[in-house]
């Protein structure tokens, strides 16, 4: 009977470190200042045994801390052995190699005491708006200008802040109360955390985690281990060409599932660029562990156990693989495009199970007030980034969803909170008929936003979409969906990259990407070709 | 009368005495359900129809037809342009890993959004006016289509309705028999997508609500009761049917609000200051924070969280409500063992149909309530007040089945199966619970745990002892506390305005117009219920420039852009841990409440039951057996026609003077 009470007060622990860690996650997006901390949930947050084998993870808005957050903190112990910290020790760093793929992603990790004695980690991570240098962007041509870069180092000994260091990056980021702000919040979530955890070992009269621990990692490990032996062995391949920056960037990927175990390789893919869409080996992982994870195994919480599995390689030299001191700060244009190069892969050995590809990089126009040569501006100043999303690709036995973020988790901001923040109008913002790829299934569609400066000022507009020249493609005789847009409404395309200048009383218009279609549009049920064309959606 | 998923609860006040009964929700006609309920309680009470001088109701009927897509066949009139506002929503998904995730389905299809040439900016100013030829139009494809509602909204109306009722004229004068809600009045607010939400829901729960609502006052006609109707709001206040008629959305959450409502009221008469309520039915649980004896208040609730009841997935709605946290654990919830070998319970129940196994009504699998029989936690023939008759047997062979089988092997008895089962739901409760009190940056240690519905009393000490409470309260006819709580309510009405200012750019003259305005709207419908003029409170809904959300400040009268400032600093400091020096503050909207207590309702002192030598007992004890003074040591189950509390080893109950019971841990 003691392995019954024992299973069970392993259960609720489980249960426990996961609310544990989802309050720590809440705790930081509540007291964050980044606005895409507190509303896109750009966050993660953990908790780690003493080996540094992370536990549980809260589950946010992010796919691309996954599995980079989990190896970071074995990073931190490496530099900072156990043994040589003490408690009100707390670490931080926002290397990209050593922390989540690029500058603006602090990590901070906190060793929980019980006294004396160590008795786990917690860490937690989350987007700092601004770390100086040429500021958020592809722009710089290596990390060197794209910010200021802290090693992993301690920001409290003993309880005592490390000002010197508080002091040289409030001294070298443009908006020094925010990222102090920041720094503080990850530090006081972790804190919630290890409070949290004090409690619950007392509370189940517990010594340390290493118990629940190994059982909690070898219970996922086996159920990860199970989904993958149902898949078929085998090396299964695909690629993808997408916009790019400059250039068309390929992604080559090669899957091979050999028992409990997937190897994601993607050796082949177009070499570095010079612009900073460069993404470094963690953050690689991370999306394509993620894009594995949404279709095997996904009832199983992150944790050492879950992740192992799937391992991902990239090699040194190509985009997917970039090394310091490559430029990095906008990794996210490709990292979301990897689920849907994974997926595509796993649709070899999972027929009609997997998504067609999906519009997956958000579109996120800065607007802002333009100025003259001499800097003069042209109407009142202004700078709004608002998000819009295009189509999902059609799901195994269901449509794909229209305007709406996949791989990503964030959210929109409302056309009338816009118009209040900026002197625009949207004349404009719903769904583009068509768009969505021709399917048994269809594929979700792109929306048409239509702006126009309220005064008829000309103002500027900068922009990093994707899928303009590569549109999302179908599966099984599904088709593509239809390719973004940007393009004045007078005349005149538009490059889906860089900074252009809306012309005196002109309109914009984007048009967000559909998502594939799956399987052939001819068997599509007559119901729902009577829907789509009644409802105006084709 | 408080109609809920499961039971009808229906408490009768004479005096100081309170007589309950809990009665089965009639699903197909629920005024048969509370018409039932009233019979019993008025038998029991040795009182006739005609005696009683107020009746005070609240329904989940309007969430129901929500869930169920029951309601009237609507349409949507907006702007041109932007047909999509109420599907495309926020453009995210709630569940991040699971690709066959689906997003809520509107309550209006895209055939029926129908879009007219107009546009208003954000200050209020016509850009484009309304072609009233091209609403003209619209009018035989409604006709039709046997549109029964029609909701109307149009980007910015908040700041200028005349587009929209405009629209209103036009319509009801060539269709007379439809309902017409317009976006600008249910909820003034900035926001297209949840302003259009919460319009399209009131305009499909109205013709459903006006109906049901006549019927259930011919059904009391036909009983003999004579006396005013009050219906009991989302909000915690009480309103007139005809406001509940207008704007049926503000009805959804009433029978939660109830109970918290009580919840409050014991907290500032004990002058307990920091309050956790939880209420545990059939389905769900439902956690509350009350602080200085006001429970916590929002504008944002969602109806139908579809999907494990995740925040997202649900159909999002802008009225006043009691915030609570509310996850799948109730007595219905049901037990299962997932692939990782770990017993989860919920967010599935049983509800009243077929209902838990014990219930003996068709139900197979093993829920909490089952788990509570088998642990000898219920008194099974004393179940809701002896509706249900409890089958031991059954409870213990799905428990086998369905927890004990898969999770414990051969070994396990259905007992450990239980176990596991009520302290798997406890810790779920405790995690939301936590979770809840740390999204509004507020702790949950130390506070008073008020516990009332059919199954909190039986979780609650377990729950103290695991978030670290200072106690546990359960009010007397705690298994019916929404509906004692209606009987505490006061009269209120919430207006809202979006008008946006800038702190830096405040002027009072708007300021006082829009408070004006708001102040004549309450009156109008507080004034129709009560003679007295009424307390009135003002929020601005504020934020620093350019965030996401705002956070409410009262509002002094007159007030002051300094003023403002510091009370935005206090209450986003509270909330935040800290301040963003000289970042400016914008106000997006206003909001003004009017309350006023119900004379009739003005509650004597409850009896204070006649004092005795204190006794100490234990076992099972029956609560109406106990006096004031007398103490219960653990273990123990207190016993009573709605619920049992479960008073456990190293815990004690007290009942005090008011006869609520008050579990400690012994010293």
């Amino acid at each position: 009977m003691t392995d019954i009470r024992e299973q069970l007060t392993w259960n609720l622990i489980w249960n426990r470190l996961l609310a544990i860690v989802e309050e720590q996650a809440q705790t930081l997006m509540r007291t964050a200042f980044s606005t895409v901390v507190r509303e896109a949930g750009d966050l993660s947050a953990g908790v780690f045994d003493t080996r540094g084998a992370m536990l549980a993870q809260a589950v946010t808005g992010t796919p691309g801390h996954v599995n980079a957050m989990a190896r970071s903190v074995g990073r931190f112990l490496a530099e900072f052995p156990l043994p040589a910290l003490a408690p009100g020790d707390v670490l931080l760093t926002n290397d990209p190699w050593d922390a989540t793929g690029h500058l603006n992603d602090f990590t901070v990790v906190t060793p929980v005491f019980d006294g004396a004695r160590p008795v786990a980690l917690f860490a937690a991570t989350s987007h700092i708006a601004d770390v100086g240098g040429l500021g958020f962007g592809p722009d710089g041509r290596e990390v060197f200008e794209e910010g200021l870069r802290i090693p992993i180092m301690k920001l409290y000994e003993r309880g005592a802040l490390n000002k010197p260091l508080e002091d040289v990056i409030k001294a070298n980021v443009r908006d020094p109360v925010v990222a102090q702000g920041d720094l503080h919040s990850l530090a006081a979530c972790n804190r919630v955390g290890a409070e949290r955890l004090l409690a619950t070992l007392r509370e189940f009269d517990l010594r340390d985690l290493d118990g629940v621990g190994r059982w909690i990692i070898d219970t996922s490990r086996r159920a990860m281990a199970e989904e993958i032996n149902r898949l078929p062995d085998g090396t299964y391949r695909h690629d993808m060409v997408v916009d790019g920056y400059d250039e068309p960037v390929r992604i080559v990927c090669a899957l091979t599932v050999a028992g409990e175990v997937i190897d994601i390789d993607f050796s082949g893919s177009s070499g570095l660029s010079p612009y900073g869409i460069n993404v470094p080996p963690n953050y690689t992982e991370a999306y394509a562990s993620f894009g594995v994870r949404c279709v095997v195994g996904n009832d199983v919480p992150n944790n050492a156990g879950s992740l192992a599995p799937v391992r991902v390689s990239a090699p040194t030299g190509c985009i997917l693989g970039a090394e310091f001191p490559a430029a990095v700060s906008a990794r996210h244009a490709l990292g979301q495009m990897l689920p849907d190069v994974v997926l595509g892969c796993l649709d070899q050995a999972l027929p009609d199970v997997v998504p067609a590809e999906g519009a997956s990089c958000i579109w996120n126009p800065v607007l802002r007030s333009s100025q003259d040569v001499e800097g003069r501006l042209r109407s009142s100043r202004f700078v709004i980034n608002p998000i819009f999303n295009g189509g999902t690709g059609a799901r195994a036995g269901k449509d794909g969803l229209s305007t709406t973020a996949f791989p990503s988790g964030v959210r929109t901001t409302p056309t009338e909170v816009n118009e209040v923040t900026a002197p625009l109008i949207f004349w404009r913002r719903e769904y583009r008929s068509g768009s969505g790829g021709a399917g048994k299934f269809r594929g979700g569609l792109g929306q048409v936003i239509e702006i126009a400066h309220a005064e008829g000022a000309p103002f500027v507009v900068s922009k990093m979409f994707d899928r303009i020249g590569h549109p999302a493609r179908g599966r099984r005789g599904g088709a593509a969906g239809a390719g973004g847009r940007v393009y004045l409404k007078d005349g005149g395309e538009l490059r889906g990259k860089g900074r252009d200048e809306v012309p005196e009383g002109a309109t914009l218009v984007f048009e967000t990407p559909g998502g594939g279609g799956v399987g052939n549009p001819a068997e599509r049920a007559p119901e729902a070709k009577r829907r789509d064309a009644e409802e105006g959606l084709i | 009368m408080d109609i809920g998923g499961t039971f009808t609860d229906v408490v009768l006040q004479t005096g100081a005495r309170q007589v309950p009964t809990k009665v089965l929700t009639t699903a197909d006609n629920p005024a048969v359900g509370v018409v039932q309920g009233l019979r019993q309680v008025l038998k029991r009470a040795g009182r006739e129809p005609a005696d009683v001088g107020m009746l005070l109701h609240g329904t989940t009927l309007a969430t129901n037809a929500l869930i169920e897509r029951r309601g009237a066949r609507t349409a949507l009139v907006t702007t041109e342009g932007h047909r999509d506002v109420l599907e495309m929503a926020l453009e995210n998904r709630f569940e991040q890993y699971d690709v066959n995730v689906d997003r809520p389905v509107p309550l209006v299809p895209r055939r029926w959004r129908l879009t007219v040439p107009e546009r208003v900016n954000a200050a209020g100013e016509v850009l484009t006016p309304l072609n009233v030829e091209a609403v003209r139009a619209l009018v035989p494809a409604l006709a039709e289509g046997r549109i029964e509602s029609v909701a109307v909204g149009f980007l910015h109306g908040y700041a200028n309705g005349a587009h929209e009722r405009l629209v209103r004229d036009v319509l009801a004068a060539a269709l007379p028999d439809i309902s017409i809600t317009l976006a600008s009045e249910a909820c003034p607010e900035i926001r297209e997508f949840e302003r259009f939400s919460t319009a399209c829901a009131n305009a499909y729960v109205k013709p459903l609500m006006s109906r049901y609502l006549a019927d259930l006052q011919v059904r009391l006609a036909a009983l003999g009761v004579r006396s005013p109707f009050l219906m009991m709001t989302s909000g915690g206040g009480l309103t007139s049917v005809a406001a509940a008629r207008e704007f049926p959305i503000r009805l959804v959450e009433s029978g939660p609000a109830g109970g918290a409502i009580l919840a409050s009221r014991i907290a500032a008469s004990l002058g307990l200051d920091r309050v956790v309520s939880l209420d545990m039915g059939g389905t769900t649980a439902k956690i509350c924070l009350i602080d200085d004896g006001a429970p916590q208040h929002s504008r944002a609730f969602e109806v139908d969280r579809s999907y494990r009841f995740r925040k997202g997935s649900g159909l999002p709605v802008r009225i006043p409500v009691i915030e609570m946290v509310e996850i799948g654990a109730g007595g219905g919830s049901v037990a299962a063992v997932d692939r990782l070998r770990r017993v989860e319970v919920g967010p599935r129940s049983a509800g009243a149909m077929p209902g838990p196994a014990c219930y003996g009504r068709g139900g197979e699998r093993a829920t909490v309530t089952d788990a509570n029989l088998t642990l000898d936690r219920l008194a099974p023939d004393r179940f809701a007040g002896g509706a249900i008759v409890l089958d031991a047997a059954a409870a213990q062979a799905a428990l086998i089945r369905d927890v004990a089988a898969p999770w414990g092997g051969p070994d396990c008895g259905a007992a450990e199966a239980a176990e596991a089962v009520v302290a798997v739901v406890d810790e779920n409760m405790a995690a939301a619970a936590r979770a809840h009190a740390s999204e509004w940056g507020k702790d949950i240690a130390e506070r008073t745990l008020i516990a009332f519905g059919g199954g909190a009393p039986l979780h609650a000490a377990r729950l103290m002892e695991k978030l670290g409470l200072r106690q546990v309260l359960v009010p007397p006819a705690a298994g019916v506390g929404s509906a004692v709580g209606f009987l505490a309510a006061p009269v209120s009405y919430e207006v809202v305005r979006s008008r946006y200012m800038r702190l830096s750019a405040f002027d009072s003259e708007t300021v006082d117009q829009v408070m004006t305005e708001m102040r004549a709207e309450a009156r109008e419908v507080v004034g129709a219920i009560v003679d007295d003029a009424g307390r009135e409170t003002r929020q601005a809904h504020m934020r620093y420039l350019g965030q996401g959300y705002e956070i409410a400040v009262d509002v002094a009268q007159p007030t002051t852009a300094e003023a403002l400032r510091g009370a935005f600093d206090r209450a986003y400091e509270a909330l935040y841990g800290r301040l963003i020096p000289g970042l400016d503050v914008e106000v997006l909207s206003w909001t003004l409440t009017l309350r006023a207590e119900v004379a009739e309702l003005a509650s004597p002192p409850l009896s204070s039951a006649s004092r005795c030598a204190a006794h100490v007992v234990s076992g099972r004890v029956e609560r109406s057996a106990l006096a004031t003074g007398a103490v219960v040591a653990g273990p123990a189950n207190i016993v009573e026609d709605e619920t049992v509390i479960v008073v456990p080893t190293g815990c004690a109950a007290r009942v005090d003077d008011q006869g609520n019971v008050l579990i400690s841990r012994r010293a």
